[in-house]
């Protein structure tokens, strides 16, 4: 057992024992998705008691847990809860869980990215739920006059030695009154109860039966529709605009310029969108036009200019070339690519002289806050968020871009206002995964690779490399570098920022190396890690022996080295958001054509909180990988977006998707990141089983560009 | 504008419309019929499906003008149904949602492929399935249900 000291802020705890919106936690939708079962509380509870910022408990025994941190798929919204729910020793069928408001008073961190919700938040969560188990259990000893520590509980029941039993729900008001301890005992990993175990996602009924969950879905009395006129490229501003078309159409009810854009209001998303449809606008050039071809040019140019500072140096590459006995020398190339959440970016504002009110799909509310106070100059305690479900994030939705349009709209037209993007405004105002090449270069002497020399380049990326990461350390002479190309296209994170493509390129180019020195790739890469082991090169910023297990079980899992006749596959491994992830894609000849049959993954995440959700998460990040580097196409002409819409931007399909075959490492380490992790390796996987299968490498992404080798 | 009698789930509307609007947005902001989803507004990702006399439909690019004497399900309607538990079960088996946006656009599809096909193949599933994106990548579970469904109907 571990003891741990609690972390709270007095303010954060409300020692009110008011029936803190009973009513409002109880909706209809939480009973309508109860499916009986016999030892379910199923009564409604008059009175609500706060034990924490995180939980409350009923006087008939539910339990309320806050889930802090936004949703958008990756099932934080079951999985943070469970975690609290395994520290009080609650029955989870007890559990209600509801989405907590910004506060950034009582939680931390209230962001989604970074695959970093679980990870941070996992000693805060258990000390809430063990917190408030101490508070519920000194409650309890009190009334019996007991020492608590002969006191046990299981499923929301606290038990004392003669056998006496008191329900959550009984001794909550007590509870509620009672000071925080300072210290707490955490429970051991082997005596979880909730954790390990498959947890369905807890708006699960809701999502089957179409109620209203996400921002689009949001309705407020007096609300109106804003679709919102853009500059369609970027270097543009606005000239002039004539709306007469626009307020002539049925239900449009007035039209706002405010910066460079113009807002159709109206009481219809239909109305509004034809209204904008309907604007006419001069726009004149007000920065360069840029096309995606300039970006090539200048990226290659960069690549053969050498930095000022390198980001990482480690002995001497330029000496280790000038000995090789051969050079490897290969560029890889990747798109722009557009978020495409399948909901598209929409907001609700409704700003008053009193207060701004915000709620919609947010990825990071408390920044968002911040910018909407001082773009509207109010003080921040004026501002409330509220997050609604996300229909997908992958990184848009740390941008509140739609949100400050919502609250701008809100203000100028004094009216609450629900800010709706149409597809095509999606995709062509986007804050895309910015365009990158990468050059490696490997110096091979008497068979080993004793010098390596990767520069980066991308729009809009400060740093377009992972200098810490392997091969860091085990190589003798390493050296990286990157270049930055200013840009006016909007860039951001998208789903692993960076290492989305580097991964490949760096996964790819080892293939290659390996393949070039005749060593099998699997234990090129194991020779590798045997440096960093036993004789690091400077820094060494990864875990050797968990990078090791992972490649190892991916490997005998998939059966590599035993491949049966007509079945290639291709090797990759990556570190990424503190995860080791290891995939071995297995492709086959069809019609002369590689097909991508199977993917075998390998994960070392530590603990997995909820492993339904977490294959889900798996299977979803290897096929977004596959996705976007197979079909992922995104063109600038002239400063515009050449693709609108899923006519023209292809996305993965049902029929396109590979067996998934996931294995998780036995771990009773704290939880790391697995929204993202997968997603990098999947890229070098395929490329490596279709060279495998073809003998044709890929240098550049999508790879269905290369019809000579993809047909 | 102009009226429009509607049966939506199996109840009469009456709307007062522009005849050009998509029934999507008939559903989503006139009848507050929001598990209806907008995705992309040219049948190209199949979030926004519904049944048409039983027969599935892209109700973004359908006007309301059109719908005539129609029946309209939404999954609303539908997830009410006994015809749609197997399929729901199947859906909680899998637990198959990430987001979830996509999800009532798959059901609705499925609902109609086994409704044709009780029993349907791999290329059966890929072929019917192929017009509903689903950004998080849940497929593979979206498959498996429709299977599980498919035994348990």
């Amino acid at each position: 057992m571990t003891l741990i000291r609690t972390q709270y802020n007095r303010r954060s705890f409300l020692k009110t024992s008011a029936a803190a919106g009973g009513g409002m936690v109880l909706g209809f939708s939480w009973f309508a998705g109860c499916q009986p079962v016999s030892d379910k509380i199923t009564s409604i509870p008059k009175e609500w008691f706060d034990i924490n910022a995180f939980l409350r408990v009923a006087d008939n025994g539910l339990v309320t847990i806050m889930s802090p941190n936004p949703e958008i798929g990756q099932n934080i919204k079951t999985s943070m809860p469970m975690i609290v729910a395994e520290e009080l020793d609650v029955a989870w069928k007890n559990v209600i869980v509801e989405q907590a408001p910004l506060n950034s008073d009582v939680f931390t961190r209230q962001v989604a990215g970074g695959s970093q919700s679980i990870r941070q938040g996992w000693q805060s969560l258990r000390m809430a739920g063990a917190t408030a188990r101490r508070m519920l259990v000194n409650a309890a000893a009190q009334q019996w006059e007991v020492d608590p520590s002969e006191c046990s509980v299981s499923k929301g029941v606290i038990s004392n030695a003669k056998g006496e039993t008191i329900s959550f729900g009984e001794i909550a008001s007590a509870a509620a009154q009672l000071e925080i301890p300072a210290e707490v005992p955490l429970k051991d990993v082997k005596d979880f109860k909730i954790i390990g175990h498959d947890t369905k996602n807890v708006d699960l009924e809701n999502i089957i039966s179409g109620k209203p969950l996400f921002g689009l879905d949001l309705k407020k009395e007096g609300m109106q529709y804003a679709v919102v006129l853009r500059p369609p490229s970027f270097g543009q501003k606005l000239k002039s605009f004539d709306d007469a078309a626009a307020r002539s159409v049925n239900g449009v009810n007035d039209v706002i310029q405010f910066g460079d854009k113009v807002a159709v209001l109206a009481s219809s998303t239909w109305a509004a969108m034809k209204g904008q449809k309907a604007l006419t606008a001069e726009w004149e050039q007000d920065g360069r036009s840029e096309d995606t071809t300039y970006h090539n040019e200048e990226m290659l140019r960069l690549l053969d200019t050498p930095a000022e500072e390198p980001m990482r140096e480690d002995g001497n590459v330029k000496k280790a070339i000038a000995e090789a006995d051969q050079i490897i020398e290969r560029t890889y190339q990747a798109p722009f690519l557009p978020h495409n959440c399948l909901e598209p970016m929409n907001f609700y504002a409704n700003v008053t002289d009193e207060k701004v009110e915000l709620i919609g799909p947010i990825q990071t509310p408390e920044w968002t806050r911040q910018r909407v106070a001082d773009l509207l100059e109010r003080e921040q305690s004026e501002v409330t968020i509220d997050m609604t479900r996300m229909g997908g994030g992958f990184g848009r939705r740390l941008y509140g871009d739609f949100a400050l349009e919502a609250a701008e709209i809100s203000s100028l037209s004094k009216s609450p206002v629900h800010v709706v993007f149409s597809r095509e405004d999606d995709m062509t105002a986007g804050t895309y995964r910015p365009a990158s090449k990468y050059k490696f270069r490997a110096a091979i002497k008497d068979g080993k690779m004793t010098g390596y020399h990767l520069t980066g380049t991308g729009v809009n990326m400060r740093n377009s490399t992972r200098e810490k990461n392997f091969p860091a350390a085990a190589i003798e002479n390493y050296l990286v570098e990157s270049h930055n190309l200013e840009s006016n296209i909007t860039t951001g994170a998208w789903r692993a920022p960076i290492t989305n493509f580097l991964a490949y390129a760096e996964q790819a180019f080892f293939d290659e190396v390996a393949q070039t020195i005749d060593v099998d790739a699997v234990q090129f890469r194991l020779d590798l890690f045997a440096q960093a082991k036993n004789n690091p090169v400077g820094e060494l910023d990864y875990d050797v022996d968990k990078f090791v297990g992972v490649i190892k079980l991916a490997a005998e899992k998939a059966g590599w080295g035993n491949a049966k006749e007509g079945s290639h596959l291709g090797f990759s491994a990556y570190y990424s958001h503190n995860t080791y992830v290891a995939e071995v894609a297995e492709a086959v000849l069809e019609n002369g054509l590689p097909k991508i049959k199977k993917v075998t993954c390998a994960i070392d995440c530590g603990i997995v909180v909820n492993p339904i959700a977490a294959t889900n998460q798996v299977e979803g990040g290897i096929i977004d990988g596959i996705g976007h580097a197979m079909y992922g196409d995104f063109v600038f002409e002239n400063g515009r977006a050449k693709q609108h819409n899923f006519d023209k931007y292809r996305m993965i399909r049902i029929g396109e998707v590979p067996v998934i075959d996931i294995h998780f490492v036995k771990s009773e380490n704290d939880p790391t990141g697995l929204g993202e992790p997968t997603l990098p390796p999947a890229g070098g996987a395929i490329a490596n089983a279709i060279h495998a299968a073809t003998g044709e490498r890929l240098y550049s992404q999508p790879f269905t560009k290369a019809t000579e080798i993809l047909g | 504008m102009a009226n429009f009698n509607l049966s939506i789930n199996g109840t009469n509307h009456q709307v007062d419309v522009d005849p050009d609007t998509p029934i999507l947005w008939v559903l989503r902001d006139e009848v507050d019929l929001v598990g209806t989803k907008y995705g992309c507004g040219i049948s190209q990702c199949g979030a926004c499906t519904i049944h048409l006399d039983g027969q599935a439909a892209r109700s973004c690019s359908v006007p309301v003008s059109s719908i005539g004497s129609q029946k309209i399900t939404t999954i609303e309607g539908f997830s009410e149904t006994k015809a749609a538990k197997p399929l729901l079960d199947a859906w909680r088996k899998h637990d198959v949602p990430q987001c979830g946006y996509c999800q009532a656009g798959q059901i609705m599809n499925a609902a109609t492929l086994l409704k044709n096909n009780a029993n349907p193949s791999d290329e059966d599933i890929d072929a019917k399935m192929n017009g509903n994106l689903c950004r998080c990548g849940t497929y593979i579970r979206v498959k498996a249900a429709i299977k599980t469904a498919a035994t348990n109907s």
